[in-house]
């Protein structure tokens, strides 16, 4: 274990970091919490949600990604950049069909604790209300295409911890979608299990554990009773219960 | 006019009536509510037209023509329009229908449903032209607050509230916040 003599300051708080560690490990390691949503430790970072952006010497660049370098200059909590995560969360609640009042994964939803963290009181920007598909073959899972936000998690870990490769993303732009890697294109012609960390590592409701849904009541979920930023990384996400 | 008091209108246009249950559910707050306020147009009064009031709550999100005639006037009437719980601000749970063709949408409830022998589409010319699509409020009007909730919960519909008749800008905390 290298030794950490190294700090940089976050928001004026020095955080101690070891080489080759992202500021946003540095500071989940201090227990400083930086909204995000497509980066999950343990995983290779991916850069793209852009909600951990944070300035670094005064530039903007993504907590998940840039290294640690000792005396930077990190700000986080500033109200421009705050401002610019819940314009990002926003647009996200648009581009899907994020209807929280009928999805079974509100209250343990990562998108909307977020929002919530952020103080979205409204998505803002005009509803897109795209025509995404659900697929419902797999005996124990549930694809719903709707809630996706491409963060490519459950890409990840389907490919690296699990070894299936049954995701991906297809198409460009404004169509890109979360495809399934079978001929049929069906997760059930695929070999993914309910106890994949692909299901479980779904920061949103568009991979659900059929069977599930209000095991747990609204009202008692994981952000019903503790904010984003107080859950520690450990626990972000659902262990699968009938394995 | 007889008082001072603050005037609020409210209706549900593509919605449940939900989160007007929900501002009943304030309980005995309702009786100093009504000593601070009065009522224009409201399920709660049964009056049919809206009139000048400093407060405008909508409920539910516009999926006809009726509710957008209904919207417009409470926008050109209300100082203040809130937009009231998940259906008005995302247009909800009715918004599930966006990407169902309105016709099939029509056969579904009124032909083939469970049950259903020799149904008719409702085609009365008093009945208000269905959209295609639902949206929230503010795709239509110009909408000065949002107070989310699948209902919002009575605290925070009163919380609001009473900011707003005070005279403060409304302030939820995080606990308030709620989409479901």
């Amino acid at each position: 274990m290298t030794e950490m003599t190294n700090t940089f300051t976050l928001d004026g708080k020095e955080i101690p970091f070891r080489e080759g560690e992202t500021i946003m490990a540095a500071a989940t390691a201090a227990g400083v919490y930086i909204p995000h949503l497509c980066h999950r430790p343990g995983f290779k970072p991916h850069g793209s949600c852009k909600l951990c952006t944070v300035n670094i010497d005064g530039r903007p660049s993504a907590a998940c990604t840039h290294l640690a370098a000792a005396g930077m200059r990190v700000e986080s909590e500033t109200e421009a950049l705050n401002a610019d995560r819940r314009a990002l969360t926003q647009m996200l609640f648009v581009e899907g069909n994020h209807i929280c009042p009928s999805c079974e994964k509100s209250g343990n939803c990562q998108l909307q604790a977020v929002a919530y963290h952020l103080g979205m009181s409204t998505p803002h920007f005009t509803h897109f209300y795209p025509a995404r598909d659900v697929d419902a073959s797999h005996p124990d899972v549930l694809l719903d295409r709707n809630r996706c936000i491409l963060c490519e998690l459950c890409v990840r870990a389907s490919r690296d911890v699990d070894g299936k490769n049954v995701f991906g993303i297809g198409g460009r732009g404004i169509r890109s979608r979360l495809i399934v890697n079978a001929a049929s294109g069906r997760l059930a012609d695929t070999g993914l299990a309910v106890t994949d960390r692909a299901v479980a590592v779904c920061p949103t409701g568009a991979l659900l554990r059929k069977r599930d849904g209000f095991s747990v009541p609204i009202g008692e979920r994981r952000y019903d009773r503790h904010t984003i930023s107080d859950v520690t990384t450990e626990t972000e996400e659902e262990r699968p219960r009938h394995d | 006019m007889t008082s001072a008091r603050p005037k609020i209108a409210t209706c549900s246009l593509a919605g449940c009536f939900g989160c007007h249950m929900s501002l009943l559910d304030i309980d005995e707050k309702l009786f100093e509510l009504v000593e601070r306020v009065e009522f224009d147009r409201s399920p709660l009064t049964d009056i049919k037209r809206c009139g000048p009031c400093d407060i405008g709550i909508v409920e539910g999100g516009v999926c006809n023509a009726e509710n957008v005639h209904v919207l417009k006037e409470f926008r050109k009437n209300c100082r203040i329009l809130v937009a009231t719980g998940a259906c008005a601000i995302t247009g909800g749970i009715p918004s599930w229908r966006n990407n169902v063709d309105l016709w099939d949408c029509f056969q579904e409830v009124y032909h083939y449903g469970l049950g259903l022998e020799g149904g008719q589409i409702p085609n009365d010319p008093e009945l208000p032209l269905p959209f295609d699509k639902v949206h929230p409020i503010n795709e239509v009007v110009r909408v000065d607050y949002f107070l989310p909730g699948c209902p919002p919960p009575a605290e925070a519909i009163w919380k609001f509230l009473s900011d707003l008749i005070a005279g403060r800008e409304p302030k939820l905390d995080q606990a308030m916040l709620r989409y479901d």
